[in-house]
């Protein structure tokens, strides 16, 4: 007790404390500043002495800002805001005026308050028993139940570990599933995490087997819906794993016996089911999936079972991914399928029938948006709901009637902005940033002129809006009243024409830039002739960013039969538009299909009737048609 | 007391008498009599003259005298009258002592509102809402408030050279130095109460430089338990902060405490005499009281065992008062036979009428325990028939128990509560280990089924209706079984819940908080039926009375208070404590209450009258766990500085000290038969003492227990049968199950 270490106290000088009086614009004296000054020490050490009760109180070991504001409350004093978070404040100094302060950035309200990825709440408290000590004696389990990842492992662990993979990727499907339910509830497992995390990245050397894929598909839902496990990091790791299920053109799927589009589906599902509920883990997370399925979709070279992966992957993500992804794509990769589908050689019917598979989650895919759209539509904007069909009519009537004399009517973008507005953030590189929602009803009459009838019986079945499609000659008197947009948006009202051309004119004609010739038929109608402009505009201002479109289209192995259909398809093209006058738009969904007609007969002695009927069975649940015969329910999301 | 202060002066004795009851007897007068056990259930109105015929001891007639004094400084005349005529007093008795003590500023009254006072302008100076109830005296006392904290302090304005102080310190220094080895550890004792007060003096009257030099000289020398508070006076150099500082006005509104020998007193004397050493001199009459005892001086260790609370040592008197600390006798339940199997097996509706099992737990029941309060000392409540059911249920359990020693150690179940984030600050089981429940920093208090029973609340009044109420079943058909969860909370709080408290019968919760309030809950509706309001300051504990009904709490204001749950005002207020009130314990015979505070005191205190019949000294930190062997005749607290210490309530002695956590220890609990304490740390250990051992061991002759001199023996290791580690779990709650399980709970802190 001697030599008592030396008294160590804050200080406040009196010059910080004559700063502080200029600051509130008082003049102070040398002795009034040092009086202040040693009461100000004072009445700050009292407050830190009673400070510390409320710590101990509370029976931790860790002064809070909480308890020091406390203190102050009890004697009085104002408690000290803005410095309850959790992270440390940086102290800085500048040099020139020897002056140090907290570094206080300006906090973006505005963004924070309207940020979607509301992060996770925290974790429920909850109390958990283990049995110590018994008689006194021994530590039968390590006290502490949630061990860090830091911790090594101990032998139980490592045991567990290998008996829980050896489970999981052994032969019993009993054992399997006792190991994946005891891996989805266990809480003591954190410290494996990333053994696990490793097995699962191991499906890479594994693509030959669907079994095990499958396995180790199953192993990471179990990890996810683990309610003990802090995924953090591992998240991107376990992503990229079920990526790879969803993407890749796995050994497996060149046997077609293989069903590897169930595991396609299951590993979307499993990545919505990751996105949704560790989503907010990984920051930008959600930009590096879409932008990686984008990736597939937009490349030709990949094969339809990574393009069906992509689409199913989309899908998962919600309807927004795919009015953001898919629906902007469909125009150019319709060409690409429908010219799969087109061909009827025998060699291609694995391919083909790989396509159908494509189009029927495509189908699913678009039916969905369709809904969610409509839905949210009707939700959001009662008020605006009055606009809709009138710019409907005006896009509608714009391509009905001769398209340079109508002013462009505008359309009702911003009804669809702030429902995907959090998908406008990042995603640097690519042509989202230009991306701008199309209204409901265009994009109706889009998908519609692809799928036809197949996709308006399941659109009937939406809420309320039966009211969009049709076009009647008021409402068209109605658009001509609408403001002309501003000139961008000549862009957006003509993507409908030019989706009608697309459809009607061969495959290679608006998704590459290939410099084929026009097809003769297409000269003949101004209509249509205007169309294409547009499009190959559009279509190279969005792609501009993107040079990968541009390579891709000259090697397109996965459509051999493109390129010799082209030449074939003019008559049906001439077919087409006659269909399109005669029958307006209720039927062109048809067409493609009655096109078809028109060329194949020589080809094969098909019935029509039973093809045409054909399509619609891919995608529900219906006959099962040739070897999707395991996957038919495949394209049912839960989400 | 006159052969107490030896060669004192009159004056002297006069003004001590009066303090003794003004601090200790305080709370007596201040709950209102008449009203507190009548307002008992059952039957309590028998007991209900207990008080005023109790009301006539001289003690009460000093603190009589010092309410007339006060009631007539703020004119209230007709209380006076009312109040004299009531109590019998003469006229005339109260003038001269008034103006006397008044005058000497350490009067009786002056005693109290000091008390008060010192409190009201602490640090945590909030005005003192008029409209709390319990508070009557202390709200009035704010008027006084000012002035007397003046008078107070003018006791140092007679000042001499400031800078003699130094010499004068130093030179006595020098002479304890050199006395006899035996009378030098006695006499050290002095050190640190001058060295306050002297320093106070000098700052007091603006020496702030002499003051500073003072401290620099001699902090050092004082004993390290001190540390604490020598770090809050080195922080005070102005006159101005002396005023509302709460450590400051405890040292001098309380004479600190000192024991010392005869002999060794009179050399102290004989020397300062000699020397002309008035400051000092003044200072030692005037501040100190020194508590003379016949025989042969303390040792050092003895010393050091039993000092480092704020205000000394308790006087011998404090601890005299008899305390009954035996049990109350088990009302006589029909005890239904263990093999309950068999029974079943019988024919229905001819259930064998068999004599009640006389154990050996239902014939120690029989016979009163000698040093047992009465059985209705304390008005209790009348057993339901769940509480009998209950009760056999115990005793069933009780048969299963397994004997704990230190051959048998018990299992240990750890609790850990996740995903806390430090937000735990309170927990609580359930006698028969069913539910446990957890208050939390976000003021929320949370519940938890630890039994595959699922938590339910009762049905709507308008489902209730429509149930069978004749039914056996009724009390199963009342729950809801759409509401069953493994745990619900309960929001009301708007402050930490620092303490946490079941109801015996399991029907209720009690939770104290930072807001002020006490909070009682409905465990069958899980919604807080009453909030208890009357301390003004953070509650930082309470807990119920083990027979129901009663509860006590304890916060920042010093006071601890005795409730009813059907009373929204406190019953009885217990003050006397120097310092914040950690925590609480009710007795196992439910008729005394011990606190634990921040002043480093234990107290014990009697439900019936009020008063504080035990004080217990010898922590060096706050107190922060307190815990009565089963039988009642031990007390085990547990505090800040890492030590545990066992006291006889019976004899109010000192039984050991148990070394070995290095941090605070939050949670004490002896084992069901009282074989076995464990403790509950910061720093992340349970661990098992053998008491029994302790006890066994100490000798104790008849000399040791007159005076109190305990000479403990440093054998912590022998008594430690086990110290159990978490990972990194601060442990901050412990029970033994009725069949002496151990439950230990914590949140896990990673």
């Amino acid at each position: 007790m001697a030599d008592r270490e030396e008294r160590r106290f804050a200080e406040v000088s009196r010059e910080s404390v004559r700063l502080m009086a200029e600051g509130a614009g008082v003049e102070l004296g040398d002795d009034v500043a040092a009086l202040l000054a040693e009461d100000v020490c004072y009445r700050l050490r009292e407050a830190t002495q009673s400070s510390s009760q409320f710590m101990r109180h509370a029976k931790r070991r860790k002064l809070t800002v909480e308890d020091f504001n406390r203190a102050l409350r009890w004697s009085n004093v104002e408690a000290i805001c803005g410095y309850g978070a959790q992270d440390a404040l940086p102290f800085r100094s500048v040099k020139e005026g020897e002056l140090f302060f907290v570094e206080d950035r300006d906090v973006n309200l505005v963004e924070l308050a309207l940020a979607t990825n509301i992060p996770k709440g925290c974790a429920e408290t909850m109390v958990r028993v283990n049995v110590s000590y018994l008689d006194g004696k021994g530590n039968l389990e390590p006290q502490g139940t949630v061990p860090t990842a830091v911790q090594s492992l101990s032998d139980d662990l490592l045991k567990y570990y290998q008996q829980i993979t050896r489970a999981i990727l052994g032969e019993d499907p009993h054992l399997m599933k006792v190991a994946l339910l005891d891996l989805q509830s266990n809480s003591k497992i954190a410290a494996l995490l990333p053994y696990f995390v490793y097995v699962i990245s191991g499906v890479k050397s594994v693509s030959h087997d669907l079994e095990q894929l499958n396995r180790l598909m199953h192993m990471v839902k179990s990890l996810v819906q683990n309610p003990y496990l802090y995924l953090g990091s591992y998240v991107r790791s376990l992503v990229s794993s079920v990526m790879y299920c969803i993407l890749e053109p796995l050994a497996a799927s060149i046997n077609p016996l293989n069903d590897h589009w169930t595991l396609r589906d299951y590993a979307a599902l499993l990545l919505s089911h990751i996105f949704w509920t560790h989503g907010d883990l990984v920051s930008g997370l959600y930009h590096q999936i879409v932008l990686s399925l984008q990736k597939v979709l937009s490349d030709p070279v990949r094969p339809l079972c990574s393009h069906y992966g992509a689409v199913v992957g989309l899908h998962a993500l919600g309807w927004k991914a795919v009015e953001r992804v898919l629906f902007p794509h469909l125009p150019a990769y319709w060409a690409n399928l429908q010219a799969v589908l087109d061909d009827y050689s025998v060699s291609n019917a694995q391919v083909k029938a790989d396509g159908h598979k494509v189009y029927g989650a495509i189908l699913v895919a678009v039916e969905r948006l369709l809904k969610m759209k409509a839905l949210s539509l009707s939700q959001s904007a009662e008020g605006h709901s009055g606009a809709h069909p009138g710019s409907v009519v005006g896009a509608a009537s714009y391509r009905v009637n001769s398209p340079g004399l109508s002013p462009p009517p505008e359309p009702l973008s911003e009804a669809a902005l702030g429902i995907a507005s959090h998908l406008q953030v990042g995603g640097a590189g690519c042509h989202w940033e230009e991306w701008t929602p199309v209204p409901l009803p265009a994009m109706y009459c889009e998908l519609y002129s692809f799928f036809g009838d197949s996709l308006a019986v399941r659109f009937s079945t939406g809420p309320g809006f039966g009211t969009h499609s049709p076009c009647t000659p008021s409402q068209l008197s109605n658009s001509r009243k609408e403001p002309p947009g501003p000139a961008s948006n000549l862009d957006t009202t003509r993507k409908m024409p030019q989706l009608t051309a697309n459809l009607n004119i061969s495959p290679r004609q608006d998704g590459s830039p290939r410099t084929d010739p026009p097809p003769p038929s297409l000269s003949g109608t101004g209509s249509v002739r205007a169309v294409p402009r547009a499009s190959s505009m559009q279509r190279s201002k969005s792609s501009s960013s993107c040079s990968r479109q541009r390579s891709a289209g000259l090697s397109r192995e996965v459509f051999p039969k493109a390129r010799f259909t082209s030449p074939q398809t003019t008559p049906p093209a001439f077919s087409f538009l006659i269909g399109g006058r005669q029958m307006g738009q209720r039927c062109q969904g048809r067409r493609p299909f009655q096109t078809m007609f028109a060329t194949t007969p020589p080809v094969s002695a098909v019935p029509p009737r039973t093809y045409a009927h054909k399509l619609p069975v891919i995608g529900r649940v219906g006959k099962p048609v040739r070897r999707w015969t395991c996957s038919h329910y495949s394209l049912h999301l839960p989400l | 007391m006159a052969a107490v202060q030896g060669g004192m002066s009159d004056a002297d004795i006069e003004t001590d008498i009066k303090t003794e009851p003004s601090t200790d007897g305080f709370g007596n007068n201040n709950a209102n009599d008449g009203r507190v056990l009548s307002a008992s259930p059952g039957s309590g109105s028998s007991t209900g003259s207990n008080k005023q015929t109790a009301a006539v001891t001289p003690e009460d007639q000093q603190t009589l005298l010092a309410v007339l004094q006060f009631l007539k400084k703020n004119k209230l005349i007709e209380s006076v009258e009312i109040l004299r005529r009531e109590a019998g007093l003469p006229e005339n008795s109260l003038d001269p002592k008034a103006t006397e003590s008044a005058g000497a500023g350490s009067g009786g009254a002056a005693g109290i509102v000091d008390l008060e006072g010192g409190d009201v302008s602490s640090l945590l100076s909030r005005v003192t809402g008029s409209s709390s109830a319990g508070a009557q005296a202390p709200t009035k006392a704010v008027a006084e408030d000012q002035p007397d904290v003046r008078v107070v302090l003018s006791a140092y304005s007679q000042q001499g050279d400031p800078t003699l102080y130094e010499v004068y310190y130093s030179d006595l220094k020098k002479f304890i130095e050199t006395v006899l080895d035996c009378h030098r550890a006695e006499l050290s004792q002095v050190f640190y109460p001058l060295f306050v007060h002297m320093y106070l003096e000098l700052v007091y009257n603006n020496h702030e430089s002499e003051a500073k030099a003072f401290f620099e000289k001699f902090s050092g020398d004082q004993e390290c338990y001190y540390e604490e508070d020598l770090r809050v006076l080195s922080g005070l150099t102005k006159k101005e902060h002396m005023r509302g500082n709460e450590t400051l006005l405890d040292f001098r509104t309380s004479k600190f405490v000192l024991r010392i020998s005869r002999d060794s007193y009179q050399l102290l004397k004989r020397h300062l005499q000699e020397r002309q050493n008035n400051q000092i001199w003044n200072i030692i009459q005037e501040h100190l009281y020194i508590d003379i005892f016949d025989g042969m001086p303390r040792s050092k260790s003895q010393i050091d065992a039993m000092s480092g609370s704020l205000a000394g040592e308790a006087k011998r008197e404090a601890n005299k008062t008899k305390v009954y600390y035996g049990l109350l006798k088990e009302p006589e339940i029909e005890l239904p036979l263990d093999d309950e199997d068999e029974e079943a097996e019988n024919e229905e509706g001819k259930p064998k009428k068999k004599k009640p099992k006389k154990d050996s737990m239902g014939s120690k029941s029989k016979k009163q325990d000698p040093n047992a309060p009465s059985q209705n000392r304390i008005p209790l409540p009348e057993l339901k028939d769940s509480d009998k059911l209950d009760k056999i249920m115990y005793m069933k359990e009780a048969t299963k128990r397994i004997r704990l020693g230190s051959d048998n150690l018990p299992s240990v179940c750890f609790y850990t509560f996740l995903n806390a984030y430090q937000g735990l600050t309170a927990v609580d089981f359930t006698d028969d280990s069913s539910l446990i429940a957890g208050g939390f920093a976000d003021s929320t208090v949370r519940v938890w089924s630890v039994t595959p029973k699922k938590l339910r609340k009762v049905k709507s009044a308008a489902d209730l209706n429509l149930i069978d109420k004749e039914s056996d079943d009724v009390l199963e058909r009342i729950m809801d079984e759409k509401t069953a969860s493994e745990s619900k909370i309960m929001y009301g709080h708007s402050g930490p819940v620092y303490g946490i408290s079941f109801s015996p019968d399991r029907n209720y919760l009690l939770s104290s908080s930072e807001d002020g309030t006490v909070r009682l809950w409905s465990l069958l509706t899980f919604t807080c039926l009453v909030a208890y309001k009357g301390h003004n300051y953070p509650v930082w504990d309470t807990q119920f009375s083990p027979y129901g009904y009663y509860f006590v709490s304890g916060g920042h204001d010093r006071v601890a208070r005795l409730w009813a749950t059907d009373h929204y005002q406190p019953l009885r207020i217990f003050s006397g404590h120097l310092a914040d009130i950690t925590c609480t314990r009710f007795h196992p015979n439910s008729n005394y209450v011990a606190t634990g505070s921040s002043d480093r005191t234990i107290r014990v205190w009697d439900v019936l009258s009020g008063n504080c019949v035990r004080i217990f000294t010898g922590h060096k930190g706050p107190i922060h766990s307190l815990a009565f062997s089963p039988n009642g005749k031990f007390l085990a607290s547990g505090a800040t500085d890492g030590r545990v210490l066992l006291w006889d309530i019976g004899h109010g002695l000192m039984m050991g000290e148990l070394k070995g956590h290095t941090d605070t220890i939050y949670s004490l609990r002896f084992s069901r038969d009282g074989e076995i304490l464990a403790s509950g740390s910061m720093d992340n250990t349970v661990r098992l003492w053998d008491v029994m051992k302790a006890f066994d061991d100490l000798e104790t002759d008849d000399f040791t227990a007159a005076t109190g001199h305990i000479h403990l023996q440093d054998n912590s290791q022998e008594l430690l049968l086990g110290t159990y580690t978490t990972k990194s779990t601060p442990v901050i709650h412990l029970h033994f199950t009725r069949r002496n399980l151990l439950l230990a709970a914590g949140a896990f802190n990673p």
